[in-house]
């Protein structure tokens, strides 16, 4: 176990090296010229090659690369080619906050009518409120955010007239509402689903039977048996979509006009903001790689018949 | 047993050594949810592939006199803001759905992912090694985001390729013909998905090697290549389609994505992400939302039906898989 763990982080850094190369590449090969776009209307030649050999972009790539990963590695990501005379750190430690918000939300949401929903559906298994929820869960993960958005925009901002159809004014606002419910809706699906299960499984034990037949009001069954029980799997299984939820919101930011990580990373990416690029690369793929790693580390506890170690490293 | 399974569903006893494949199928076609949603995806898939054919209109035709109509007779889904007719639209880029979906997949699910999960699974040590770790560089990458930086960097270099080769040639139709996008968005998206395939064929294979038949090949003296094919690869299969199903989805949802981003297919070439993008802003929800409403509900009814029939197709090729 402990070699297993240990070769998984020693893995990694080198996968960080890697995805931070073939980024760097890739960003290098792509068109425009960041300088071009630095200078916009000033464009003149001198200040041109002037700014080329200050930002060191005529160097070949593996040094301009070692020199990345040295400034890197000391915290220091650059200076964004789009924000004049702003860090990427800097930047980036503002947006984030705001996507961290916005994702939040979200997870809030999923998590309370998901479980509300499922138990309930599991309570009344059979009815047609069952059969709906199920319904429901089925048709709420395949409910791409281009669907919702519009519908919801539809609803609650033109028609009611009750919510903004865009902006940001910070987590307690009218704003976040939307944005928040349209990424949370497969959420509540999934959520939804998942305590409806694990739920229908536990009001099968013979400890309910025990806890009813002591005479237990049902009300106390209910909330100290069943809940109880029925969430342990999905909070555990709530960590690992964390993760997921995240790279899901650059749609949601866009269509809302929320600052946040995804929205920078699409205008940086139509910009050739290569440090902000290659920023967010590293850290989603540094989150990715360990929420995938916590994901393997964890599932043994969940389910003892699978194995840890093995042959190989898993992904 | 064999006087069970002719009692149980066996009428005709001409047909009694049914392969595992054929009894899957059957077991899928009793599946009225996922019949349905077969049919559903084949309408789709083929309004997409005779799309020229069943169209009532071109997808460029414009028409200004009858802009933002509401859905009629002609114009069954209504018209767009130049006055195009929105069905006619939808069913083009049904056909750019086709493309990407068909060409990505069976490039980077089937041809490279069953390929190399094969050899992985087989061979072992280095090549197993070198594959599970390519594998695992493409995938660290979260969600899209390695398409995204690949077709953003990648698809203007290629098209000042062929804009060169265009230029020296006379050739014309390259580009306006949509080739270079489609081409280079689904090798990105092949690079996208090959891996979830090779590690789920390697994971079979790895099991089904040990296996007495593939060792009765081997001292027959069967070459590797044909133990790979006859021997290895049909008892694998199963997943294999199962998971086709589910990527499907994935690929279509994804270049719906790249294009409304505007670094997918590029308008004049129809997609369900242009059209979501062209009719998307709240002025034109305000006045006209099935604008809106048409290509997203056409795109989540897409992301359903595959992943219904995918949850069919599971429960009929492992049936004990519950």
């Amino acid at each position: 176990m402990a070699t297993y763990i240990a070769r998984r982080l020693l893995w990694v850094p080198v996968l960080l090296v890697m995805v931070s190369f073939i980024t760097f590449a890739l960003g290098r090969f792509g068109p425009g010229d960041p300088v071009q776009i630095l200078l916009g209307q000033n464009f003149r030649e001198d200040a041109y090659e002037r700014i080329r050999k200050q930002q060191g972009l005529d160097d070949n790539i593996a040094v301009q690369y070692a020199r990345y990963v040295g400034n890197a590695l000391r915290g220091d990501f650059g200076e964004s080619y789009q924000y004049r005379g702003r860090s990427v750190t800097a930047l980036l430690k503002n947006k984030i906050w705001i996507s961290a918000q916005l994702n939040f939300a979200a997870l809030l949401i999923s998590i309370t009518l998901g479980i509300a929903a499922g138990l309930f559906a599991a309570l009344k298994q059979g009815s047609w409120w069952d059969s709906a929820m199920v319904a429901f869960t089925l048709v709420g993960q395949s409910m791409h955010v281009f669907l919702t958005i519009p519908i919801a925009l539809l609803i609650f901002s033109l028609k009611l007239q009750w919510l903004p159809t865009h902006g940001w004014d910070g987590f307690f606002s009218t704003s976040i509402i939307l944005p928040a419910l349209v990424l949370g809706i497969p959420g509540v699906a999934i959520v939804t689903r998942l305590t409806r299960a694990s739920t229908l499984d536990v009001i099968g034990q013979d400890y309910i039977r025990t806890a009813r037949a002591k005479g237990l009001p049902e009300r106390l069954v209910r909330v100290r048996h069943i809940l109880r029980n029925s969430l342990i799997p999905v909070v555990t299984t709530l960590g690992f979509s964390l993760a997921g939820l995240a790279s899901g919101s650059f749609i949601v930011e866009l269509y809302f006009g929320i600052p946040g990580v995804g929205l920078l990373t699409i205008e940086s990416l139509f910009s050739r903001d290569y440090p902000i690029i290659m920023a967010v690369t590293l850290l989603g793929t540094t989150l990715f790689v360990l929420a995938n790693l916590i994901v393997d580390l964890v599932y043994p506890v969940l389910d003892p018949r699978i194995r840890l170690g093995g042959d190989y490293v898993a992904g | 047993m064999q006087g069970e399974a002719q009692r149980l569903q066996l009428p005709n006893t001409e047909h009694r050594g049914h392969s595992y494949f054929y009894l899957s199928l059957r077991r899928l076609s009793r599946k009225k949810l996922a019949m349905t949603c077969l049919v559903i995806i084949v309408i789709m898939y083929g309004s997409g592939v005779f799309a020229p054919l069943v169209a009532p209109h071109g997808y460029n035709d414009q028409d200004l006199s009858i802009v933002k109509e509401r859905p009629s007779l002609t114009h069954p889904l209504g018209t767009d803001r130049l006055g195009r007719d929105m069905l006619s639209r939808v069913m083009y880029s049904l056909r750019t759905t086709v493309i990407i979906t068909v060409t990505s997949l069976v490039t980077g699910a089937l041809i490279i992912g069953v390929s190399l999960g094969l050899i992985a699974g087989y061979f072992g040590k280095l090549a197993d090694g070198i594959i599970m770790r390519v594998g695992e560089v493409t995938s660290a990458f979260p969600d899209i985001f390695l398409v995204l930086i690949i077709v953003a960097t990648v698809k203007p270099r290629i098209l000042q390729w062929v804009r060169g080769f265009e230029d020296a040639t006379g050739i014309d139709w390259i580009i306006r013909l949509g080739i270079v996008d489609y081409t280079v968005i689904s090798l990105a998206l092949a690079a996208f998905s090959w891996f979830g395939m090779a590690r789920l064929v390697r994971g079979q294979v790895l099991q089904a090697r040990e296996n007495q038949y593939v060792e009765a090949a081997r001292a027959m003296g069967s070459s590797t290549g044909r133990i790979l094919g006859r021997h290895l690869l049909p008892n694998v299969i199963s997943p294999v389609i199962v998971s086709v199903s589910a990527g499907l989805g994935a690929v279509a949802g994804a270049e719906v994505v790249l294009s409304w981003l505007g670094i997918g297919i590029q308008p004049p070439t129809p997609s369900l992400g242009v059209m979501i993008f062209e009719n998307g802003n709240i002025s034109v929800l305000r006045s006209d939302p099935h604008l809106t409403l048409v290509p997203s509900s056409v795109l989540v009814l897409l992301l359903f039906t595959f992943s219904l029939l995918g949850d069919g197709l599971n429960d009929a090729f492992n049936p004990r898989a519950r």
